[in-house]
């Protein structure tokens, strides 16, 4: 393994479900440090792609994480080699209290890191014995980046936070990615322009199931001919307005 | 009065022993999505290997310790018996509905078969222990004292399953795994460890149903397990798949009903009134008693 090698590589990943061939070939590479942010269109695939890359689902091609290939490991065997998960529906556990959910996300590895997440998202704390499922759609995306920040990861992978948040809350959720994205490199799935503007360094635009573009974030954003192309949006909001959907 | 209160103990009692088949059942089908038509089949395993244990095993016995001695090797055979059957036929099929159903039902009949051919078609005594001979006196009936080991074995059982899933990891795993398996694996957790576990747990409660069933009957038959299973799965359907403290409510609701329809209609109607509260409680409750109480699920 060399710091000049990928830490996360899709090679070729081809996806059917339930007869539609959603993902073409995809194929493309993270490098060990920064944001990368994988755009497209809704229904292009860039949800499927993301759990191909965990074997969520069935899946053929080849996938390579922090020099290992993990094609063929079940989903729980790549989580553990050290990846933190933030699914699209945020995935916590609704009948499990706040605390049972992070202490759910512990591994045996390493010390779970509660210091970070309490200082990260000190709502955590305070609701610690609150049913996951009656905390708010904003507190309730914290708790799912707070529980893939609780173990020392190679790698965040993140869908689609800010999706359904009230305005003011996305600007608090666009917040807690960029502080994550400070200490470990993500995989950030996000329709909302401003907030990849904030935080990226590089994008993988996918389109019909494959993808079409690569290159730094900023090169694409800055482009309105090709943002209104690739992501089929008029013009991409200014950085400082995370609140912005391009849908 | 002195019926009813014979008719409400015995009737708690044969609400145990359904609570004890059911809640392994409840749990298998609550965590794994598994409908698991052989466990009856670990029931008759438990039965016979208490049996046997009690005739042949040294050390084992009839009576005293022996007994007890004898219903750990039930109970042990019944647990291994899960287990295997989890590693070896389940788990490849996990996801494959028709195909579980197909095997477990298969399993269902070929251990009775198997049963049977070992050790014939006919009841076999059951060995009664001293201490749970005989009746005894409460509020002026006799009451038989195995209805009595029946409950407290179902209340230690309750205890031991909350306590479980409510104080250990793996309880943890549970009540997370029935709601959202998927995301369970996705934090990096190994849910087959958690599944054959469930398993072996669930076979095992079946197993101490077939021991103490045996205490309950007198006999071991080698079908005793299917007659018993029906009940077990209305038991799971009154309660609610995932909810334990469902499964306990419609285990005492099925024992009582009954017990009294048995006695104050015509024996062996009690059958067919546990099926009429089968269908008033689909019909007003859809998801069965504990529906309303997703937040409560433990398993």
């Amino acid at each position: 393994m060399t710091g000049a090698e990928p830490l996360l590589e899709a090679a070729d990943l081809h996806v059917w479900i339930e007869g539609s061939h959603i993902l073409q070939g995809v194929s493309f590479t993270m490098p060990r440090r920064g944001v990368t942010a994988l755009l497209g269109r809704n229904g292009v695939g860039k949800t499927t792609t993301v759990k191909a890359l965990l074997g969520l689902v069935p899946r053929t091609g080849r996938v390579r994480f922090d020099g290992a290939d993990t094609t063929a490991l079940p989903t729980h065997a790549i989580v553990a080699r050290g990846i933190g998960y933030v699914p699209e529906d945020r995935g916590v556990f609704s009948a499990l209290t706040v605390a049972e959910n992070l202490r759910l996300a512990e591994r045996r590895t390493g010390r779970p890191r509660y210091g970070l997440v309490h200082e990260l998202f000190p709502e955590l704390r305070e609701r610690a014995a609150q049913p996951a499922g009656t905390l708010s759609g904003g507190q309730q995306q914290m708790l799912a980046i707070g529980r893939a920040l609780l173990n020392d990861n190679a790698l965040l992978v993140v869908d689609e936070p800010t999706k359904g948040l009230a305005p003011r809350i996305v600007a608090e959720v666009a917040d807690a990615v960029a502080r994550a994205a400070e200490r470990v490199p993500v995989l950030l799935v996000e329709q909302n322009l401003p907030l990849v503007r904030r935080v990226a360094d590089r994008a993988v635009v996918l389109d019909a199931g494959r993808v079409i573009h690569t290159g730094p974030a900023t090169d694409l954003l800055d482009d309105p001919d090709r943002v209104r192309s690739l992501l089929g949006v008029g013009r991409s909001a200014p950085a400082g307005n995370t609140t912005g959907r391009h849908t | 009065m002195s019926t009813i209160v014979l008719l409400t103990l015995t009737g708690l009692g044969l609400g145990a022993l359904y609570f004890l088949i059911a809640s392994g059942l409840s749990l298998i089908f609550g965590l794994m999505d598994v409908l698991n038509f052989a466990h009856g089949a670990f029931l008759a395993i438990g039965a016979y290997g208490t049996w046997w244990a009690s005739e042949y095993l040294p050390g084992a016995g009839p009576d005293g310790f022996g007994f007890l001695l004898a219903v750990a090797f039930g109970v042990a055979a019944g647990t291994l018996a899960a287990t295997l059957v989890e590693l070896c036929v389940i788990r490849p099929l996990y996801g494959r509905h028709r195909e579980q159903i197909l095997a477990t039902v298969g399993l269902s009949l070929a251990v009775p078969a198997l049963l049977q051919a070992v050790w014939g078609a006919d009841p076999l005594p059951f060995p009664r222990p001293d201490l749970v001979s005989g009746t005894v006196g409460v509020l002026g009936v006799n009451v038989p004292r195995d209805r009595f080991l029946l409950i407290l074995a179902a209340v230690a059982l309750f205890t031991a399953l909350w306590l479980f899933n409510a104080r250990t990891r793996y309880g943890l795993i549970v009540r997370a795994g029935v709601q959202d398996r998927a995301m369970v694996t996705a934090l990096g957790i190994d849910v087959r460890k958690a599944f054959t576990l469930v398993f072996a747990i669930g076979g095992a409660a079946a197993a101490l149903a077939g021991a103490l069933g045996g205490l309950y009957f007198g006999v071991v038959t080698p079908t005793q397990g299917l007659s018993l299973l029906i009940f077990a799965f209305i038991v799971v359907v009154i309660g609610g798949t995932t909810s334990l403290t469902g499964c306990a409510v419609a285990s005492l609701a099925v024992g009582l009903v009954q017990q009294f329809a048995n006695y104050y209609t015509v024996a062996g109607l009690g059958d067919i009134a546990v099926v009429v509260l089968l269908a008033l409680v689909l019909l007003t409750r859809q998801g069965g008693l504990a529906a309303r109480k997703s937040a409560e699920r433990v398993a």
